[in-house]
């Protein structure tokens, strides 16, 4: 294998430590948007983890007050700073324009634009943390979030703010793809990851002013006493809803399909065969993100709003399962005759199959109007979008940290470390959200900071659940910052992968291609071909 | 296992054991199938350079896509017409209203009879709920009855239902509300009719003696709603003997259609009568000019429900 970085930089050590800051490189913006983003994680998680220590018996470790902006913070930081934006902007930064043998995205500087914004909108937030905290619940329901005595403001110019840096990176992403892509990288060329991040980059572009307008709309009304959604000052408080998951909705398919992308490329690598229908894999992508735009009243069954729009949303949302089931389907069938490696990647990629087709089949009951009258608010709810965000988004995360770490460090991960937290985070996964099912089957609602002590022994249960997971992350942090400096160094493909990011050193070079790759098959020409 | 108190309940649990077993299924359909390909086909039993190369089997995405299409229609057609019957409340049911605060439930039952965070209903009897907030969004959840209904400020909502179980059942705050939100829980007892009945007799009786000591305090909700209607001074513009003054005489409207301005029929409900209170202008009874004052912030939650009881009581 030939060496490309000889006599040449990386981009990793090319300039001081003071030119990260004014980096015009996607690779940098990318890694730093990871590591910020992690951090966030982390934050996130610890704040979970309270949460389930509160609710690990009944009766209160923490005041009711306290626990409601624990939940409203880990929400909020989950959604907002961590699981919207790291796929896209920091796998996607990264990996994109290497994907389409390009040099750079097409807006270096609305990249570093994008990134700074993402950083002034998380201040704002982490501001609100220490001047008070938020108590509303990262949904923001009105008339509450106007009442509110806490820093609701702060909060929500944050989101603002980190919407602009959403809508920026979705339309760099876009013109990227339509404008940069190497000859012969036709459209059905292009790896689904590309195709799942160009879905992605829609729905930003065209849900996320929504949202931005929405929470102005709150501080207006908040400010200037504006009734919008209060009914004091002739508001209504069901049109808060209807705008917030205007946005909220299709931004769970931000959240979703990126991982999906991860998916479709870690499984095909690891299982040496051409990916199983890659044009219903591709437009399944752009159906879930049109029909994500039509189904935002599911949120609402129980919210007053009219029977027929309860219809409406209840036989669209029905239709989401549809492609979403194509998708797991080929995946599953990509598996078939082909020669299956299980390293960490892999197993984060089946570990996906099966939590993210338990999220999918959940949304069933959900989507049902009966069923959901019941279901709706309780930890049925909470149970399913976990299943779906972080059995699904996290999962394929991770397969896709895992998969590129080589890649963007030069180094492997530790192998068999990796399996170890896999094992620990699918175990501890299941424990703690598998008896919230139940739980929320039994009537309990969610964003209960005490309970009714029927429901004990399976809270404690989900709480020794958390600890599992607690105990992965760490495990899996600690080796992955050993194997910055520690790890056996990685080839330029160490999993012998055919997208074009493989064939460029690892780390890459400063402008990522020695010469622009050319083009001539897809992405998955694995095995043997027919036509030869 | 959560007891069924409600025909709902019933039709929840059938739907649910239904859905249930096609997602167990299904789920156990794929994983059985991952499984056994990683196993079947692993690397140590197959040469990586001579997999088959497979695009794709139109056939095969397809029947998956029509297959899922049909269960997941029968599954939503099954799900609207359990809803319905969650909807549409049968004649004449026991009304009570109900009001959510920051952070207990109150009910009040039409003889005026007020009770917090309980509530006792006869078995076997359709009882329809009339939600209304004093402050922010709440959700009164049955999960017995498996039902639940937002209950927001500014908008009335409604919920019916049927008990079919003795006893008591807890009725919990859904929608997060604040500090004591999970303490927002109040009890319904399910009585027999016979039970129900004396129990508000007894009641009738007790008040009757005192409404001789003070008749303001006690008074039933419509009789409450007639003295509202002429000190807040209503009866400035309204009749309720079929003269029109200034508005139009209200005996007999309610539940009636009425003709708007823009030529438009709409049915007089309690939702509508709270609109022609709080913003007059929204609906323009035809004939008539927009000469209503806002009743916004003088009339209070309960106080509008007492008018409302008062319209109702009075016939044409
Ligand atoms: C200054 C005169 C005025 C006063 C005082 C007034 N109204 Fe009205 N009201 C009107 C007029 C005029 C209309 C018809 C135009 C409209 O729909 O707004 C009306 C319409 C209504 C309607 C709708 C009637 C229908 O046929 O559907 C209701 C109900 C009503 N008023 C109730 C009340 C109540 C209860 C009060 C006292 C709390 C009250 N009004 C006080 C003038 C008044
Ligand atoms: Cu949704
Ligand atoms: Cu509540």
């Amino acid at each position: 294998m030939h060496q490309a970085t000889q006599g040449h930089g990386n981009y990793l050590t090319e300039g001081g430590f003071w030119s990260w800051f004014t980096t015009l490189d996607h690779k940098r913006i990318g890694v730093m948007y990871l590591f910020t983003t992690l951090a966030f994680f982390i934050v996130g998680g610890l704040f979970a983890v309270l949460i389930r220590l509160e609710l690990f018996r009944p009766g209160n470790l923490f005041s009711p007050d306290l626990y409601n902006q624990l939940f409203t913070f880990h929400g909020a930081i989950m959604i907002f700073m961590f699981i919207i934006p790291i796929i896209p902007a920091a796998l996607g930064n990264f990996f994109l324009p290497l994907m389409i043998g390009a040099k750079d995205v097409a807006f270096p500087r609305l990249n570093l634009t994008s990134y700074y914004l993402f950083i002034g909108g998380a201040m704002l937030a982490v501001a609100a943390l220490f001047s008070g905290g938020v108590d509303t619940g990262w949904t923001f329901y009105a008339p509450y979030s106007l009442r509110s005595q806490t820093a609701v403001i702060l909060v929500t110019l944050g989101v603002f703010v980190m919407g602009f840096s959403s809508i920026l990176t979705g339309l760099n992403f876009m013109v990227t793809i339509h404008k940069l892509r190497a000859p012969g990288m036709t459209f059905h060329r292009m790896p689904l990851f590309l195709w799942a991040i160009y879905a992605t980059a829609i729905i930003q572009v065209l849900a996320t002013p929504v949202i931005g307008i929405t929470v102005l709309l709150i501080v207006m009304e908040r400010v200037l006493q504006i009734g919008f959604f209060d009914p004091k000052l002739g508001g209504d408080p069901v049109l808060f809803q209807h705008f917030f998951w205007f946005y909220s909705h299709p931004a769970v398919y931000i959240m979703i399909l990126p991982g999906m992308g991860i998916i479709s490329e870690v499984v095909t690598v690891f299982s040496r065969k051409h990916i199983f229908g890659y044009v219903a894999i591709a437009y399944s992508s752009l159906a879930i993100a049109f029909i994500s735009f039509l189904v935002w009243g599911h949120h609402m069954f129980v919210s007053g709003q009219s029977p027929l729009a309860n219809l409406l949303f209840s036989v669209l949302t029905m239709m989401v399962a549809i492609p979403t089931a194509i998708k797991i389907f080929n995946w599953t069938a990509t598996l078939y005759k082909g020669s299956i490696q299980l390293q960490t990647p892999m197993l984060y990629a089946l570990s996906f199959l099966f939590l993210f087709t338990i999220g999918g089949l959940t949304g069933l009951f959900l989507a049902t109007l009966s069923v959901d009258v019941h279901l709706h608010d309780t930890y049925f709810v909470v149970a399913h979008f976990h299943y779906v965000m972080m059995g699904g988004t996290v999962m394929g995360l991770l397969a896709g940290i895992h998969y590129w770490w080589p890649k963007m460090f030069g180094r492997m991960y530790p192998e068999l470390s990796g399996k170890i937290s896999c094992f620990l985070i699918f175990l501890g996964f299941n424990v703690t959200f598998l008896p919230q099912f139940y739980l929320g089957r039994l009537g309990m609602p969610r964003r209960y900071a005490d309970y009714d002590a029927s429901f004990t022994t399976w809270n404690m249960v989900s709480t020794i659940g958390s600890w599992f997971i607690f105990a992965g992350f760490l495990w899996m942090f600690a080796y992955l910052i050993w194997s910055l400096f520690r790890g056996e160094k990685a080839g330029d493909n160490p999993w012998g992968a055919k997208t074009l990011e493989w064939q460029t050193s690892s780390p890459p070079q400063v402008y990522n291609f020695e010469k622009i790759p050319e083009v001539k098959e897809g992405p998955y020409h694995y095995g043997v071909m027919k036509t030869e | 296992m959560l007891p069924q108190a409600s025909s709902s309940a019933h039709s929840f649990e059938i739907l649910f054991g239904v859905i249930f077993w096609f997602s167990l299924i299904s789920f156990l359909a794929v994983s059985t199938a991952i499984v056994f390909f990683v196993i079947k086909f692993h690397r140590t039993r197959r040469d990586p350079f001579k997999t088959p190369f497979i695009h794709g089997h139109t056939v095969l995405e397809t029947s998956v896509a029509v297959g899922l299409f049909v269960v997941v229609m029968i599954f939503f057609i099954w799900g609207w017409a359990d809803y319905k019957k969650i909807l549409n409340a049968p004649q004449d049911p026991l009304e009570i209203n109900v009001i959510g605060k920051q952070w207990l439930w109150e009910m009040e039952y039409s003889n005026g009879r007020k009770l917090i965070n309980e509530m006792v209903v006869p078995k076997d009897e359709p009882v329809k709920l009339l939600f209304s907030s004093a402050d922010v969004i709440h959700s009164f959840f049955i999960p017995n009855f498996r039902l639940k209904q937002d209950v927001v400020p500014g908008l009335y909502t409604t919920l019916w239902f049927q008990a079919s179980l003795l006893g008591e059942h807890p009725v919990l705050c859904a929608e997060y509300c604040g500090s004591a939100h999970s303490k927002m829980l109040a009890t319904l007892k399910v009585v027999s009719k016979e039970d129900y009945d004396t129990w508000q007799k007894q009641w009738e009786k007790a008040k009757t003696q005192k409404v001789e000591e003070a008749q303001e305090d006690a008074a039933s909700m419509a009789e409450q709603g007639k003295g509202l209607f002429t000190q807040k001074g209503c009866t400035a513009c309204h009749t309720v003997t079929g003269q029109k003054l200034i508005g139009p005489p209200l005996n007999g409207i309610f539940g009636k259609e009425v003709e708007l301005q823009d030529g438009s029929k709409h049915f007089r409900d309690e939702n509508y009568i709270r609109e022609s209170l709080m913003t007059p202008g929204a609906k323009m009874v035809k004939g008539f000019a927009p000469l209503m004052p806002t009743f916004q912030g003088t009339l209070s939650d309960s106080e509008v429900n007492a008018v409302i009881a008062y319209l109702k009581s009075l016939k044409e």
